[in-house]
Parts: structure tokens; sequence; C-alpha cells
């Protein structure tokens, strides 16, 4: 009887795991570990780059998914909005080219030269630092605050609200968010969902 | 005017009349629909047309809902208007792909109001799929594609 309650339980346990193979990642406040993942110019970058930056816009991205190409422009306006600010944005793309080929790093490559990206656009082949972070969508955002050494997530999730609708937008998260660590307050909003790309994890 | 208007019925309604309407609704409607009691075993799938693993794994769904097993009911939540004002696209591809699950469309911009309400572990990515027990009261979320053989261990999961 014992066993069978034991059995039971493992299954159940399994089956919630099964069921959600990405872990819950970074919460905010909680410290990030660097990363070293590999930029379109061919040239590795990690958070240890931006020692006297404020804090990292940092995006999980890709080429393929209608919401990241209807926030495109805006993701290029934040990088050109707050990187003299001292929060540049750093794009990431976690897509598994196999399951998502128009991801693969030419294309990322000849995106960021189209569209003339001033920011790195970086692809995290082992999918492991979007599963650090917990990314889920594309696009992703986690809004990153340097203190010393450190990078302390300060925000997670969308970058306004309104996908379809640039200037229908009344509430513009990201911006403030920095607006608020630039100003030295509190992030008003910390978390927020939205519909979005699921991330093209491979498969295992 | 009225004969383009006569125009447009005469071609549109043969196909009006073999498809299925797929109201449009907002958030509150849907989140009222997925608490109201049922006797029956919800598989709601959260998909859009625009979303490559979503329409791959949407015959998962439509085999389910047309073995017409008793206790089961599928239901497929468009969530196109998301990202595009024109529910024509979903009406097309309801109809071209011979859709027989219940179809709802959910008109609701400010998706971080009502995320939460659905599953508190849905990011809004998309696919995802939530079966519902009214009776036992059990949930199981699902946040990425289904493969073969899921929706049944889902469904047994939450009985």
């Amino acid at each position: 009887m014992k066993i069978a309650r034991i059995l039971l339980f493992a299954t159940a346990a399994f089956l919630v795991t099964a069921a959600k193979p990405v872990g819950t990642g970074y919460g905010v406040g909680d410290t990030v570990a660097d990363f070293k993942l590999k930029n379109v110019d061919g040239k590795m970058v990690s958070l240890a780059d931006y020692g006297t930056a404020k804090g990292v816009i940092l995006i999980f991205d890709c080429n393929t998914c209608p919401y990241s190409k209807a926030y495109n422009e805006r993701i290029i306006s934040l990088d050109q909005k707050y990187k003299a600010q001292g929060f540049p944005v750093v794009a990431v793309n976690a897509n598994d080219p196999d399951v998502s080929p128009g991801d693969s790093f030419e294309a990322m490559a000849k995106m960021a030269k189209q569209k003339n990206y001033q920011f790195p656009y970086l692809v995290d082949e082992t999918q492991k630092v979007a599963k650090a972070f917990g990314a889920t969508n594309t696009p992703h955002v986690f809004v990153l605050k340097r203190e010393g050494r450190n990078f302390k997530v300060a925000y997670i999730g969308a970058i306004d609200n309104n996908a379809k609708n640039a200037e229908a937008v009344d509430k513009k998260y990201v911006e403030e968010a920095v607006d608020a660590l630039l100003a030295g307050k509190d992030v008003p909003t910390t978390k927020t969902k939205a519909i979005g790309c699921g991330i093209k994890w491979k498969n295992v | 005017m009225m004969k383009k208007l006569f125009l447009y019925l005469l071609v549109c309604l043969p196909a009006l009349a073999t498809a299925q309407s797929a109201p449009i609704i907002d958030s509150k409607t849907l989140i009222e629909r997925l608490n109201a009691k049922s006797d029956q075993i919800e598989v709601v799938n959260f998909w859009a047309t625009w979303c490559g693993p979503c329409v791959a794994e949407l015959p998962l769904f439509e085999k389910l809902n047309n073995e017409g097993r008793s206790g089961i009911k599928v239901t497929l939540v468009s969530m196109d208007l998301d990202l595009v004002d024109d529910p024509q696209k979903v009406y097309k591809f309801v109809a071209l792909k011979k859709i027989k699950s219940e179809v709802l469309i959910v008109d609701e911009p400010d998706a971080n109001s009502w995320i939460d309400d659905i599953h508190s572990e849905w990011s809004g990515s998309l696919p995802a799929t939530l079966v519902i027990n009214h009776k036992t009261g059990k949930r199981k979320f699902v946040a990425n594609p289904v493969r073969e053989g899921d929706l049944e261990r889902l469904i047994d999961a939450v009985k």
C-alpha cells in the first residue's frame, strides 16, 4: 500500500515535470549568471563586457515570429533611446534552427545587417541561457540592473501592452522600468505577460 | 451598393453554410466559459493561424474531437486578433481545414490583464493547452506543442 502510494506520487511528480520541461528561471531581484554567446559578427559577448553600463535591456528575440516582427522597430528604438543613457539592448536568439530554419546563424546575420542593428544579436545555440533566464516567448524582455560586477533582474515581460498597434500603447513597461531605474526609483511594474511565439526548443 | 452586397452574399453564403461561425469573444466571456460547471472534460487549445507549431498540432485536437467521445469537449481558442485586427484569416483557415472542433476568437488587446486568469503557469506563449475536469477540479496546463499521446495523458491526469 505504501509502495503504491510512493509510486503514485512519483508518477504525479513525473507528469508535472514532463509537462513543464522549461525551468522557471530567474525572478525579479535575482542576480544572473554571466554568459558568453556568439554575436552575428562572430565575436563573443558577455555581460562582463557591460561593466560600465548602468544595466542591459536583454531581449530574447528571433527572426521569424510575427510578434518579433511587430516589435522590431520598437526594439531598435529602445536601443537608440537608452544606449546613450547606459541601458543598451542585447538581443539573444534561442530558437533551434532545426525546428525554425529562418533562425539560422546566417539568417540572423542577414537580419542584423538588413535592419542595421546597432546592438549585439547573439545566438544561444545550446538554449542554456534562455533556460537559465526562464525565457518562454519572443520577444521576452529582461531588464537587468548592474550592481558592481553583478547584474540583477529588475523587470521581466513584454515591451508594452499592444503588439499590433504601437500607437495604441498606453503602458510602455520596459521604458517605465528603465526610466525608474535611471531615476533611482522602484520599477512600477516588475512582471508582465503577453501573447507571443513560444521559443522553438530542440526536440529531445 | 446593394448589388455589391448581393454579390458578396452570393459568393460567401455557400462557404458560410458549411463553415462554423467562430464567435469573437472578450477575455471575461472566455474565463466565465472556462469556469462554468460542466460534466465534460474540456480540452482547450490556444493557437493562431500564424503560429507554425500551433497549426502543426491542430490535427491531434481535431482527431480527439472527431472521435466524438462522450465527456470530452475540444475548444480551439484563436489569438489571431492579438496581432491582426481582421478575423477573416481565421474564418478562411477554419473553412479550408474543415475544422470541426468549436473555435473561439479572443479579442482583447491587453493580454497581461487576463493571462494569469487562464493559468498562472502560462507566460502567454503559443501554442498552449489547458485540460479542465470540472468534477474533480483538476487542471493541467502545457506551454509546449503536444505530441501524439499527450492529450490522452493529460485527460487521464485530471480524472
